[in-house]
């Protein structure tokens, strides 16, 4: 091989480098990872681990090898369970995502999630519509809570510098105790539960339910498919996402070119916000039937963290992310059925966050690896001419 | 092996993706010689110094230090070993002491405490014996450039150094500075020190170096005695075809007023007066330079008029409309384009495409965007366009991350975006900055050209040569007022110096 050959194969090389299936490799492989690491604590807490692979078998597809043949094979309630159990989480996901893309590190999904549950209910329990429209009022409802919860620590970030990660997390602890103080306070509310939302405003399908054995997936299912599509609309192919990408990338480079900083950051965090929201919208319209008083943070915008993380800046990559977190969080009881504690699914998904954070070593080490063999044939090369040379 | 050799590196190669960065390089430094390495930009030289100083590894060869082979695997490794770096960009704690920062890593101490006095008489006794007049107990913030630049020479002395790496020490100096830099290093040769200097000016090789090393494209080209070197050859070496010295330009043809600037203030960063009632005017089709030291307010001067800083007071006029308080983007849409100095920091996303960096300032005007969505294929054309006009070469074309260009490439892709902006005034903010002659000589036909179609142009720079040869007139500042405005066939350089000294004041011509 000359040396020309060698530089076009490098220029190969510097193509592939951003290439999304290295991003789905590098994400594979810090599954793969967490799993094998996952194994050996099962194996060293005395667990069996075949059958954790049987309850993630069960949770991702529906399948149960030990009951081939029977009507127990394949059960879609868990398949249903799964999906519905994903939606919030790839939409606090896409929020971590857009938030992101600004340079903004939106840890206040919890409390937009919180946000959104709160204005789906009070539009649920307080507005007197009779049909369906109530439903979509009150998802819409969610967002704009979730967006508006993210607006203030978005202005005292663009306008005073004030880092979002702090007032984000400040702003989780404000909406949780005001949520379950308004929630209190509706009428027919006791100090665990408001009254059962109306039929007409719930997400719930009779269909989605029955085609997966009577799970609660619901028409949340389209939300996330539409978020999704604007995420990715947005970011790739509109000014106004390449202006957030250029804020984010770039804060001094962008005011230059004459973008409006500030505002793209408060836009940012809106929009971020209003992902969490719509997460709230399928939790409060979707999986339960009434206003929660909640008793602690349920994690669905902390894991939404990860999701992001995982996923990356690509929509599908934030899908694909947040189905895998769905499953570890909807194959819980599954686990416990077949005596594997859940807190081995907690360490799996909190082993995939670390091994994804890892990403840059793994790259480092697969460059490195590369350019040591390229360097070498060179110098074979340069060996083989010199030779060559003195044969002459 | 020749134990004559402190340095002695062979067939190192070095890659980046899309990019050989060296390609197995030998390189010899000799006791007690001032040893110059020359290239232009992304030619590798300072992928080369990196990898001797031991902040890259190199992916392939050899490195012997005295004679005995070494692995350098980081930069403390490399000052153990006798080698000091000078870089580029000074690595020096602003609100800390020339002494604390010369210390700084290496602190002298008695029992847990500093030993300040111990560390203080030896600054000063190194600071004597080679010539290098700092005041230790001053703050950095508080002295030039050309002072900060003694302070990391100092901190590479005070390590013990033999081994000298300078890398484009001169891009940020007077003349006058240069000359004192050019005489300490030829004292340091004298005492049996071995100077390496990265540079792309061939007059400061021909004036100290003994020898040279050229590279071109990751490639070494050759290694000579400089005393069989001519200015003329190296260029040639260097860029490897023959270069042209002399910008080519006709008298100017000025016309109507393009930009009045009337008594304006401006503050710098830390709020303190930079511009100080200062009025110039600017017609098409000419060429103002704008001379002075660094830090004379010339740099808010030009942000100033561009928007990316308020004015106190006064007025600014582009093309005879008041733009004092407009926005950086309607002045933009006026007919204004800006290089920054900063092209890292300002001029690009380094992390967009090429493509998406051409478009940083129009990227929602027709027929890049419509109706808010972007239009990927006018985009990607223009890219193509530009990146051919303007040669601006890369790993990937238009897909490359503008991040991962070399200098010379960065900046000609921001001249091409802000020429393709179809200006009326160009502020050109040292354009030419770290940049090798082919790149300069380019750069400098561009800017003359879109003067010859009329357009005004307002350029900062900080090299002499460029600022008399592009210009034609030039004003000079000094504290943030202009001294004077001269005709740059008149002017010698000696009075200009004097100018920017502020020693001398002259009536506009």
């Amino acid at each position: 091989m000359s040396d020309t050959d060698l530089i076009n194969m490098q220029k190969k090389r510097g193509l592939r480098e951003n290439d999304n299936l290295r991003l789905f490799l590098t994400a594979l492989l810090a599954i793969a990872l967490s799993l094998l690491v996952a194994v050996f604590v099962m194996w060293a807490t005395g667990v069996e681990p075949r059958n954790f692979f049987k309850a993630l078998l069960r949770t991702y597809t529906g399948l149960d090898p030990a009951k081939a043949g029977t009507d127990q094979f394949f059960r879609p309630r868990y398949l249903g369970e799964f999906l519905q159990m994903s939606l919030p989480l790839i939409l606090t996901g896409l929020a971590l995502g857009f938030g992101q893309q600004c340079g903004l590190f939106n840890i206040g999904a919890e409390g937009q999630v919180i946000a959104g549950i709160l204005g789906a209910n009070l539009v649920a329990i307080l507005i007197p519509i009779q049909n369906r429209s109530l439903a979509v009022l009150a998802v819409i409802a969610a967002g704009l809570f979730g967006a508006l919860w993210a607006l203030i620590p978005g202005l005292l970030k663009a306008y005073m510098g004030i880092s979002e990660v702090v007032t984000t997390i400040m702003f989780n602890y404000i909406i949780f105790y005001l949520s379950n103080a308004v929630l209190k306070s509706l009428p027919g509310s006791n100090p665990q539960r408001t009254v059962d939302l109306p039929e007409n405003a719930m997400l719930s399908s009779n269909w989605l339910r029955e085609i997966t054995g009577n799970s609660r997936l619901h028409w949340g299912i389209v939300v996330v498919a539409a978020a999704i599509i604007c995420y990715n609309l947005i970011l790739n192919h509109t000014s106004f996402g390449y202006e957030i990408k250029a804020c984010g990338s770039n804060r001094d480079a962008a005011a230059y070119a004459g973008i409006k900083v500030r505002s793209r950051i408060v836009y940012s965090m809106m929009i971020s916000g209003l992902f969490a929201g719509l997460a709230g919208a399928c939790l409060a319209l979707g999986t339960f039937r009434y206003g929660r008083i909640l008793q602690g943070f349920e994690n669905y915008g902390f894991d939404g963290i990860a999701v992001g993380l995982l996923g990356g800046t690509k929509g599908v990559g934030i899908l694909l992310a947040g189905l895998l977190m769905g499953g570890l969080r909807s194959g819980q009881p599954l686990m416990q059925a077949e005596r594997v504690p859940l807190e081995i699914a907690q360490i799996v998904s909190a082993l995939i966050v670390l091994f994804v954070a890892m990403q840059k070593g793994v790259e480092i080490l697969g460059d490195y690896m590369a350019r040591k063999r390229m360097s070498e044939k060179m110098a074979e090369n340069k060996t083989a001419q010199a030779s060559e040379e003195g044969g002459k | 092996m020749d134990t004559d050799y402190v340095v002695e590196m062979r067939g190192i190669s070095k890659f980046f993706p899309g990019i050989i960065a060296n390609n197995q390089i030998d390189f010899q430094l000799r006791k007690g010689e001032i040893h110059a390495l020359l290239g232009e930009n992304g030619a590798g030289k300072s992928t080369l110094m990196s990898i001797l100083f031991g902040s890259l590894r190199p992916d392939g060869g050899e490195i012997y230090i005295k004679g005995k082979k070494e692995q350098i695997t980081s930069p403390n490794k490399a000052h153990d070993l006798g080698i000091g770096m000078v870089h580029q960009h000074f690595q020096l704690i602003d609100n800390f002491t020339v002494m604390e920062n010369i210390m700084l890593g290496k602190e002298m101490t008695k029992g847990p405490f500093l030993d300040a006095q111990q560390a203080r008489d030896r600054v000063i006794e190194i600071s004597k014996f080679y010539g290098l007049n700092v005041d230790p107990g001053a703050k950095i913030e508080d002295i030039t450039v050309g002072m900060q630049q003694r302070v990391e020479i100092l901190k590479v002395l005070y390590r013990d150094a033999d081994i000298i790496i300078l890398d484009e020490p001169t891009a940020v100096l007077t003349p006058q500075e240069i000359e004192e830099l050019m005489q300490i290093l030829q004292n340091f040769a004298a005492e049996g020190k071995s100077v390496i200097l990265i540079t792309h000016k061939l007059k400061e090789i021909m004036q100290v170096a003994d020898r040279v090393t050229i590279l071109r494209q990751g490639q070494l080209i050759d290694t000579l005695e400089v005393a069989d070197a001519s200015e003329d050859r190296l260029a040639a070496l260097m860029v490897g075809r023959e270069v042209s010295f002399v910008v080519d330009k006709t008298p100017a043809q000025p016309e109507d007023m393009v930009l009045e600037v009337k008594d304006l203030w401006v503050k710098n960063a830390r709020g303190l007066d930079a511009v100080k009632g200062l009025s110039l005017n600017l017609r098409a089709g000419e060429i103002l330079g704008l001379a002075g030291v660094d830090g004379n307010g010339q740099a808010e001067l030009l942000d100033a008029i561009a928007g990316l800083i308020k004015i106190d007071s006064g007025q600014i006029l582009l093309k005879g409309q008041d733009v004092s308080h407009s926005t950086v983007r309607e002045r933009r849409e006026k007919g204004l384009s800006y290089i920054p100095a900063d092209r890292q920091k300002f001029g690009q996303v380094a992390n967009f495409t090429l493509a998406d960096n051409y478009i940083l300032k129009n990227y929602y005007e027709e027929p890049f965007c419509r109706h808010g969505f972007l239009q990927r294929d006018p985009i990607h054309q223009q890219a193509e366009r530009l990146c051919g006009e303007f040669d601006v070469r890369s790993g990937r074309g238009i897909y490359s991350q503008a991040g991962q260009l070399s200098g010379g490439n960065q900046q000609k892709a921001i001249i091409a975006r802000e020429f393709s902006l179809k200006p009326d005034l160009l502020l050109a903010s040292q354009p030419t900055r770290g940049l090798d002659v082919g790149a300069i000589e380019y750069i400098h036909k561009r800017l003359v050209s879109l003067r010859d179609q009329g357009k005004a142009i307002l350029l900062l720079s900080f090299e002499l040569d460029e600022i008399m040869g592009l210009s034609d007139r030039i004003a000079v500042m000094y504290d943030g007022q202009i001294t004077g405005f001269v005709d740059p066939r008149e002017v010698s350089e000696e009075d200009l110096g004097l100018l920017m000294a502020g020693i001398k004041q002259k009536g506009a011509i």
